[in-house]
């Protein structure tokens, strides 16, 4: 079977959806890959490489679109105001692409006098044994690692604070709004160039994977979570909203750069960054809007420019991806060939709409419609109709208070909320200690002092101990805690043949029962342990 | 002999650094045997120091002392089986805390010095609290070592009004405290007795209302308190290595206490006062009743089930300690790596009787400590597993701690073993686990039961294996 891979003919397009790795990984599955001629050249992928992967470089657009099955990465447009990509298909071919069926009515209906049987990756279902295939996080992912590299391109400054001879500088920050895929590659580039960075999200979930990267987590605490199916943001209530404005206000006056990456699926992309908050912006600061195409989450947002308001600057180019075209294409392959691979029965393509993600990304089945694919039983049971009772948040949560909490907290250094009740609880104790002075003869007070600092380093040194010796552990502080033998040599030391004494002997013996047996075993069950091979 | 006191204090800050380097080098396998090395120089240092003040006397009587206890302390470390560690490090607890009260007594009955005033009263305030945690320490430690022999029923004792109770006892302990700064003498003498008993009595009902499976935690708590029991020795006596120590002591068992609870989702209180696992095996689990049907499986089958495996993960818990089944679990380890298959270990923090327990066992055994991991480095790799071989585990590989809010153990970190390939379960029967849930494991579609016990069962495996 052939595998055609043409030249993407879209402006501003530089990926292309094979690379020399993915044609070799192609050919093991048993296809023969033919790459347009020069396809790959603005992904800096040249032919040569591609023959050397053992593709077969066609000439034409025509050549590569002949194949039986045809993989590209934008949908089908026309050529030059001439020939339209979709008619060049085979009769009966098989095209995977980006295809938004929602929006693409017509290139459907073209396809379907082909009687092809078209995928759009776009569709391909968010269950984890498809996140192989998943184009759209490997996108994702590029966009919001390149959307930090194009801030930091017109941002004026360092991204990371530096203490120079000349003079010191603060590290940047970032405001990420949306901590989904892109929202966390944008958010881990950031802290890798070292900006101090801190991120909104309406979905509680995120925060753990938000703070796992190094942000701040900022969310919008009411009772509506944002979570829809298949784990994207789904619209939220006109409180929620209100209270989410007033703190992203509030943080969008402190930050350098904001990059947005809301988006929601199958409507406009949802305003976020209004004209007022970039306004309060200070001179030189930059917005990156990942959400351009749909709309953008930025009142400013041009698709595809760079706008300037007041000092300003609002990035909202659509071609991130494109912009790093190597990486995209090989992840974009890369996926492609996991989705082929699942569908290659004795080394040919087959089409099994019983295999759920087909089923769910299958647009055209020899030229018939069958997109929207039937509701899957787990979206049947989170019910979209259940927005009016649940949504409203509760009364307690007025739109004015809920974000005040979490701004409260965000002048308070890095501390975090978790921190506050062992706080007042060294508070009450330093308090406690105070007055304790005031009566306490000075030699408990030294006693305490060192009473108080080994505690301290005792906290520090175990928590470091390995688990695995937890065991041993156990059985040296068993040793050492026989220290008390000093106690009883003292007791007898002091006193004559008194009771006093006595208890002294007794209390030598059943320590020294401790200091020898805890070091004597401990070093036994350490010799046990040993390394593969030792 | 004589020496300076200025020469003493540098002993003991020596002996001080020496322990905290010591528990530093049990952070890694490479330096754990070096750092018990510094213990025992750091106790050298101190004994001697001590012994070379001026004014020791009776020192022919205290080495014979030392003499005695360190004979039977090393016939107990050279003879203890590894599957007894946590009877030996419950009784060895016990002893700091007898320790602890002697010295308090002691220390009562004889105060070296004469004291007045304010420092009359933090002395005799430090005794009382000193003796009180020791004694709480020995006798929590005693119930502790017996429960985990098996002497006194595992199950917890739960007495009607069990809180009142201790209520009571702790109040009483706080309220002598009055009487004994203000009587003399022999009456002192007396409250401070009875101060041992009731502290005593504390100890044994708090560890008496405990089940066996929370072991690992009291265990831990008991450590922490042999610690805070010598470092308050060691404000009544004034010395500083005392407290430094008892301080390091008192905050390994306390950061062991935690980790404990943190691995089961539960809270110290909940751990202490909760009688946790009060109704094992009664007739109604809590928790969701688990669905389908159990599967049993042959030693054959299971032979020819890891023939064919590439990734094999043990999971050991209690169990296999109870059957002593880790050298025959090592001899099946080793046939299998030998023949290339990637055979792993996977421990859950609180598997066994003892933080760290099965690691030592299964060092013991002779397995080596870079395959056997914790939940966190292995739990992503069952999904690639083709085998799991659960021994003597239940409540650590039960996936309604993740999926059934109803169940006791809900929210509790576990070992996903379900997501292998296969998943065999060795177990002597259909018993609930300790928490006394159902296991919906067993009933997976890709689990089977292997019945028996652990060691015949995995002598026979081995022995299949061998044939094959």
């Amino acid at each position: 079977m052939k595998v055609g891979v043409p030249t993407e003919i879209h402006a501003g397009e530089r990926r292309v959806a094979a690379t020399p790795d993915t044609v070799r990984k192609l050919k093991n599955l048993g296809y023969d890959v033919c790459v347009q001629a020069g396809a790959g050249t603005r992904a800096r992928l040249l032919d040569a490489a591609f023959e050397e992967a053992g593709a077969t470089i066609v000439p034409t657009a025509e050549a590569a679109w002949a194949c039986d099955v045809v993989i590209k990465v934008r949908p089908p447009e026309r050529i030059d105001a001439g020939v339209h990509e979709a008619d060049l298909l085979k009769e009966g071919g098989v095209l995977i692409c980006l295809l938004y069926p929602a929006s693409a009515e017509r290139k459907i209906a073209r396809l379907s006098t082909r009687r092809a049987s078209v995928i759009a990756l776009d569709q391909i279902p968010r269950i984890s044994r498809a996140q192989k295939m998943d184009v759209l996080s490997s996108m994702a992912n590029i966009a919001g690692y390149r959307a930090v590299i194009e801030a930091a391109n017109h941002f004026g400054s360092f991204f990371s604070g530096q203490i120079t001879a000349a003079g010191r500088t603060r590290p940047a920050q970032v405001l990420v709004l949306g901590a989904g895929v892109a929202g966390l590659a944008a958010i881990a580039a950031a802290r890798g160039l070292g900006a101090e960075v801190r991120a909104f999200d309406v979905r509680p979930a995120a925060r753990e994977q938000v703070e796992s990267l190094g942000a701040r987590f900022l969310t919008v605490e009411l009772g509506d979570e944002g979570v829809g199916a298949g784990g994207y943001a789904k619209q939220v209530s006109q409180a929620f909203l209100e209270a989410e404005h007033a703190l992203l206000a509030e943080h969008a006056r402190e930050v350098d750069i904001i990059v947005t990456t809301a988006l929601v699926p199958g409507a406009k992309a949802p305003l976020l960054v209004t004209a007022d908050m970039v306004e309060s912006m200070r001179p030189g600061s930059i917005i990156v809007d990942l959400a351009a195409e749909q709309g953008g989450n930025c009142a400013y947002t041009q698709p595809d420019r760079a706008v300037e308001v007041r000092g300003v600057t609002v990035l909202g180019y659509t071609d991130l991806t494109s912009r790093l075209a190597t990486q995209a294409s090989q992840l974009f392959g890369t996926n492609l060939v996991h989705l082929i691979e699942q569908m290659t029965v004795d080394g040919a393509l087959r089409i099994d709409p019983a295999d759920e993600v087909v089923r769910r990304s299958l647009v055209l089945h020899d030229g018939v419609l069958v997109w929207p694919p039937p509701p899957e039983p787990q979206t049947a049971v989170a019910p979209p109709p259940s927005k009016d009772p649940p949504a409203k948040p509760k009364p307690k949560d007025t739109p004015v208070a809920a974000p005040a909490a979490p701004v409260a907290h965000g002048h308070k250094a890095h501390a975090g909320g978790s921190g506050r009740g062992t706080d007042v609880a060294l508070g009450v104790a330093g308090v406690l200690g105070l007055l304790l002075g005031w009566v306490a003869p000075s030699e408990l007070v030294q006693h305490l002092t060192v009473f108080v600092l080994a505690c301290f380093v005792g906290w520090q040194v175990i928590w470091s101990v390995a688990p695995a010796l937890h065991t041993p552990l156990m059985s040296v502080t068993n040793a050492i805690s026989g220290i008390i033998i000093v106690g009883g040599m003292l007791q007898v030391g002091a006193g004559d043949a008194s009771v006093a004494s006595v208890l002294g002997v007794v209390a030598i013996l059943v320590a020294s029962i401790n200091i020898a047996g805890g070091f004597l075993v401990t070093q036994r069950m350490l010799q046990m342990f040993r390394r593969e091979g030792a | 002999m004589f020496i300076p006191s200025t020469v003493l204090s540098v002993a003991y800050l020596i002996a001080a650094v020496l322990f905290v380097m010591s528990l530093g080098g049990l952070s890694t396998q490479q330096t754990a045997r070096k750092g018990n090395i510094y213990g025992m120089l750091g106790m050298l240092i101190a004994v001697v120091a001590t012994a070379a003040q001026a004014t020791l006397t009776g020192v022919g009587v205290q080495a014979g002392a030392l003499v005695v206890g360190s004979v039977i302390g090393a016939v107990l470390a050279a003879r203890v089986a590894m599957t007894a560690m946590p009877e030996l490090v419950a009784i060895l607890h016990s002893f700091v805390g007898l320790a602890a009260v002697l010295v308090g007594v002691s220390s009562h009955l004889h105060p070296g010095h004469p004291l007045v005033g304010a420092e009359r009263a933090v002395h005799l305030v430090e005794i009382w609290l000193g003796v009180a945690i020791g004694a709480l320490t020995f006798t929590g430690s005693i119930v502790a070592w017996a429960k985990l022999r098996g002497t006194v029923s595992g199950k917890p004792l739960l007495l009607p009004g069990r809180h009142l109770l201790n209520a009571v006892i702790v109040g009483s302990l706080v309220l002598g405290i009055g009487p004994y700064l203000a009587f003399d003498a022999d009456l002192a003498t007396g409250l401070l007795v009875g101060n041992v008993v009731i502290a005593g009595v504390l100890g044994v009902h708090l560890v008496m209302a405990i089940g066996g499976a929370d072991m690992p935690v009291v265990v831990s708590l008991l450590n922490s308190y042999s610690g805070w029991a010598a470092a308050a020795a060691g404000f009544m006596l004034g010395n500083d290595l005392l407290i430094v120590t008892g301080a390091l002591v008192g905050s390994s068992g306390a950061i062991l206490s935690t980790i404990m609870c943190r691995a089961m989702n539960r809270s110290i209180w909940n751990v202490v006062f909760g009688g946790f696992g009060a109704d094992s095996g009664a007739a109604a689990p809590a928790g969701a009743q688990a669905e389908g049907t159990i599967t049993e499986m042959k030693v054959d089958e299971v032979a020819a089930l890891a023939r064919a495996a590439k990734e094999i993960v043990i999971v050991p818990g209690y169990g296999m300690a109870v059957a002593r089944a880790q050298h025959s679990v090592n001899d099946f380890t080793r046939i299998l790596r030998e023949r290339g298959v990637n055979v792993r270990y996977a421990i859950h923090p609180v598997a066994g009787r003892l933080p760290g327990h099965m690691n030592v066992l299964l060092a013991e055994a002779g397995v080596p400590y870079d395959i056997v991991l914790e939940m966190e480095e292995i739990n992503q790799d069952f999904a690639k597993t083709d085998l799991v071989l659960v021994i003597g585990a239940n409540d650590i590989v039960n996936p309604g701690a993740e999926t059934d809010p109803s169940s006791p153990i809900y929210g509790m970190p576990v070992l996903q073993v379900w997501n292998a390939k296969a998943v065999i379960v060795s177990k002597r029967g259909m018993s609930a686990g300790y928490a006394g849930v159902e296991n919906p494991l067993f009933y997976h579609e890709r689990a089977h039961m292997l019945f028996g016990d652990a060691n015949k069962t995995m002598q026979a495996l081995v022995g299949a294996l061998r044939e094959g």
